[in-house]
């Protein structure tokens, strides 16, 4: 436990060490700053049923910043220790390649919370100044948090994975960035199949990220969408794990 | 300390260790040396549980490398080529950093990262940026890393590579220091620093070991194909006639050097020490000495020559 703690601090310190966690925010900054002034001058000129958070999730740029973001947090995880070396002397104390595996995990995680906490204040400027309260339920804005929180916890584990896998950052960052947007197009084949009622759209329908976000931007939370997103971030973590360990592995 | 038997390494396509045995006690120093890609460090990453052995068994302080790889990297510190550090880290910071991760509780870890800082001459630079250090700064900070948990056995993989001679020269005096209350494994290719700072030198080449002796043993074995040279001035043949009658010279060997002077190179029997003898001859025929050397195998001509004729046999 003591070791694990030790790690995840180091993981959110060298964040702040570097230049890359400065950038990361300076750009979620950006995206959100560009993303909350359309959705106001849009919101000024017409009337709308949807509720706000939808909106946000419905517009390109929070796609943007999660496929982009996470790959530029995960990068560095073991590619840049494997190529450091740094990566031996870790492995040289007496933690266990799972502590490793979690400690990595849970920094990029709180590192990939933080860079949303912009949101919050997009958030406190409509309710300071809107006269409309029902534009932001509580319940709703729980769920949204819910869902930004899972996808990245997703998002996150396959960047570690993809990390794992090589000693360079940038392969790390790129075969992370592909595994994500991979991801994400799927949910364009459940729109494919729409109306058809084969077994192919019903397994698409599941694995629709933008289908899910709705339902959590709506304030729905399925569990279906929950089960689905724990049991992959379980499933890459435990790939994660496997790739460190291979190296124990006797031929 | 260190129980090695049978041990064996193979990559994908070579071997790089093949079955090494041999046994460490607790408090020596011992120096593996070799060329590059004797397996050195392959040897080390066994030993420092960061990999496993093909086959054979490894135990450090009576544990399993293997089975209980915990509480082996408990009582080890290593130090990897080239000295991995985390640069973006303050000295004090990664040494604390280090010194918790590897399981000392808080107030313990400042006892002991203020003890080895001291200990590695790094009190002044405690608060600078590791990368921003030269790298004798950086090397002991390695070293530091090292030792900050008090282990029984301490692993260097080439502890001065990239060194200058004077950061060389500080590195080895702080390694000696260690000697006497840790059990070293250095692993080297440079003769001097064996010769210098080990009680014990393993020779390994291709995955095997050659010599396992002290240095001196080591040199003393090889000494007897040593020999006297000598210079003197004289008539070559009034030399060759006299070296024929001395006993003790088994082979004798006479160049003729610049000016009247002649080298030659005797080759004792087994044990004696031709330089008194030498020395009186010359003075009772009044001819002129200049040089009287007796020129002892180093570690060098050893490890040339074990590793040589190693290649023969192949051959």
């Amino acid at each position: 436990m003591q070791a694990y703690v030790t790690l995840v601090r180091r993981e959110l310190g060298s964040s702040f060490l570097s230049w890359t966690g400065y950038v990361v925010v300076g750009a979620v900054v950006f995206l959100l700053g560009m993303c909350f002034v359309n959705l106001l001058a849009a919101l000024n000129n017409t009337d709308t049923e949807q509720p706000l958070l939808e909106m946000f999730y419905s517009t390109y740029y929070f796609w943007l910043i999660l496929l982009l973001a996470t790959p530029v947090i995960t990068m560095r995880s073991f590619a840049l220790e494997k190529s450091s070396g740094t990566f031996e002397t870790l492995m040289t104390t007496p933690v266990s390649d799972k502590q490793v595996v979690f400690a990595k995990f849970t920094g990029a995680l709180i590192f990939y919370t933080l860079m949303w906490l912009p949101l919050a204040a997009c958030i406190f400027i409509v309710r300071r100044f809107s006269n409309d309260p029902s534009a932001l339920d509580p319940g709703a804005m729980l769920s949204t948090a819910l869902g930004i929180l899972l996808l990245g916890a997703l998002y996150v584990s396959l960047g570690c994975f993809a990390s794992s896998l090589t000693r360079n950052q940038i392969i790390a960052a790129m075969l992370s960035f592909v595994l994500g947007i991979s991801l994400f197009l799927m949910s364009f084949l459940s729109y494919a199949f729409a109306g058809d009622n084969s077994i192919l759209a019903r397994i698409f329908a599941h694995v629709s990220l933008i289908e899910h976000m709705r339902d959590f931007a709506r304030g729905v939370v399925d569990t279906r969408a929950v089960v689905f997103y724990v049991s992959l971030t379980a499933l890459f973590l435990f790939l994660t794990h496997r790739a460190i360990e291979s190296r124990r592995w006797k031929s | 300390m260190i129980e090695v038997v049978n041990l064996t390494k193979r990559y994908a396509g070579h071997t790089a260790v093949t079955g090494l045995t041999f046994s460490v006690q607790r408090g020596e120093l011992v120096g593996l040396l070799g060329p590059n890609g004797a397996g050195k460090t392959t040897i080390m990453r066994i030993l420092s549980c960061f990999m496993p052995a093909t086959s054979g068994s490894a135990r450090v302080a009576g544990f399993d490398v293997f089975t209980e790889a915990d509480e082996v990297r408990r009582r080890i510190g290593y130090m990897p080529e080239n000295n991995p550090l985390h640069k973006d880290m303050r000295v004090r910071d990664y040494l604390k950093f280090r010194a918790r991760l590897k399981g000392l509780s808080r107030t313990r870890s400042r006892e002991r990262t203020d003890i080895v800082m001291q200990q590695c001459a790094l009190t002044d630079v405690s608060k600078r940026m590791i990368g921003q250090l030269s790298k004798g700064y950086q090397q002991r900070v390695g070293l530091a890393d090292a030792l900050v948990h008090d282990p029984e056995l301490i692993i260097l993989d080439e502890p001065t590579i990239g060194l200058d001679p004077n950061q060389i020269r500080t590195v080895r005096q702080l390694i000696k220091d260690l000697g006497g209350n840790h059990t070293l494994l250095i692993s080297t290719h440079i003769l001097p620093e064996v010769e210098m700072t080990c009680n014990r030198v393993l020779i390994i080449h291709e995955g095997r070991i050659l010599a396992d002796d002290s240095p001196k043993n080591l040199q003393k074995v090889m000494s007897d194909g040593g020999q006297i040279i000598a210079e003197i001035a004289a008539p070559a043949d009034e030399l060759r006639a006299c070296w024929e009658l001395v006993p003790e010279i088994e082979h004798y060997d006479v160049a003729p050097s610049d000016g009247d002077y002649f080298r030659c190179s005797l080759t004792p029997r087994a044990g004696a020490d031709l330089r008194a003898q030498i020395f009186s001859i010359v003075c009772e025929r009044n001819w002129k000495l200049r040089e009287l050397t007796h020129s002892r195998h180093s570690l060098e001509d050893i490890f040339v020559r074990v590793t040589r004729a190693d290649r023969e046999e192949e051959a």
